[in-house]
């Protein structure tokens, strides 16, 4: 089983996913905003790119929700919109039909998340 | 500044959120998801939802309000400014339906310093009208700069 899910979110995707989440940060949405922070530009929801995660993993498993049991993630460096992300991952190991998963997400050679851990029970 | 820790172990009243099925479809949209059982209620009942099912990263959109108490404490005292999502868990059970009443208790498991961070992480558990357990989360936030 492996993870291999590839994704680039356009540029009005943290406008979406405000909207879907609740997650009204101007960090996300607005530019004037993040550059006046510090930031280079507006940045991806980390629980945005956690969900790129969870799918890839609920995909590997052939895509029902409920085999994914656990997942746990370490947000490191910034996402960024309209660049791709890249999630992959592999077993690490199966116990009474649980498989373990690690994984991390990637984007323009910078670990967006690292330390990712699933555990899935196939359905 | 010292990170205040008298809020460990601080539990917070639970938070109701009723699933429907278009905040579904929206949240599912949002994140790439393309299967029937996140937009189609037949599609779902025949894969043997209840209705309408939840992506499991929905649980941020039920717990969300819930969360919103302890870090909103004056007590654990966030700085927001120099706040960074650091981690997040979820551990999964009942799958979320359209139509569910979610219900979200939020406390406070830890907060410490660490090399000039604070590390707070706080817990919620989530359960449906049934009473099953649907979702627990750990989120870690940290702020740079307390000591």
């Amino acid at each position: 089983m492996n993870v291999d899910l590839k994704v680039t979110p356009d540029k009005y995707l943290p406008h979406r996913y405000a909207g879907a989440s609740g997650d009204f940060n101007p960090i996300h949405i607005d530019r004037e905003f993040a550059t006046q922070v510090g930031l280079p530009s507006t940045i991806l929801h980390g629980l945005w790119s956690m969900a790129q995660v969870a799918r890839a993993c609920v995909d590997a498993a052939g895509g029902d929700p409920r085999s994914l049991r656990r997942l746990s993630v370490q947000f490191r460096g910034m996402g960024f919109p309209e660049q791709e992300i890249a999630v992959t991952g592999s077993v690490k190991e199966e116990r009474d039909g649980v498989v373990v998963i690690a994984a991390e997400a990637e984007q323009g050679g910078n670990k967006i998340i690292k330390n990712a851990e699933a555990e899935l029970s196939p359905q | 500044m010292p990170v205040k820790t008298e809020s460990i172990g601080r539990a917070y009243p639970p938070v109701e959120y009723e699933v429907g099925k278009e905040k579904i479809g929206e949240y599912a949209r949002a994140v790439g998801e393309e299967s029937a059982v996140y937009f189609d209620r037949d599609a779902a009942k025949e894969a043997g939802f209840r209705d309408v099912v939840a992506p499991p990263m929905f649980a941020v959109v039920y717990s969300w309000g819930a969360v919103a108490l302890p870090a909103l404490d004056p007590d654990v005292d966030l700085n927001f400014a120099m706040l960074v999502h650091g981690g997040q868990e979820f551990t999964w059970g009942e799958p979320v339906c359209s139509g569910d009443t979610i219900s979200t208790a939020a406390s406070v498991k830890d907060i410490h310093e660490k090399g000039g961070m604070g590390f707070y992480v706080f817990e919620t558990v989530s359960t449906n009208q049934d009473g099953d357990e649907v979702a627990r989360g750990l989120w870690t936030n940290i702020v740079r700069g307390v000591s």
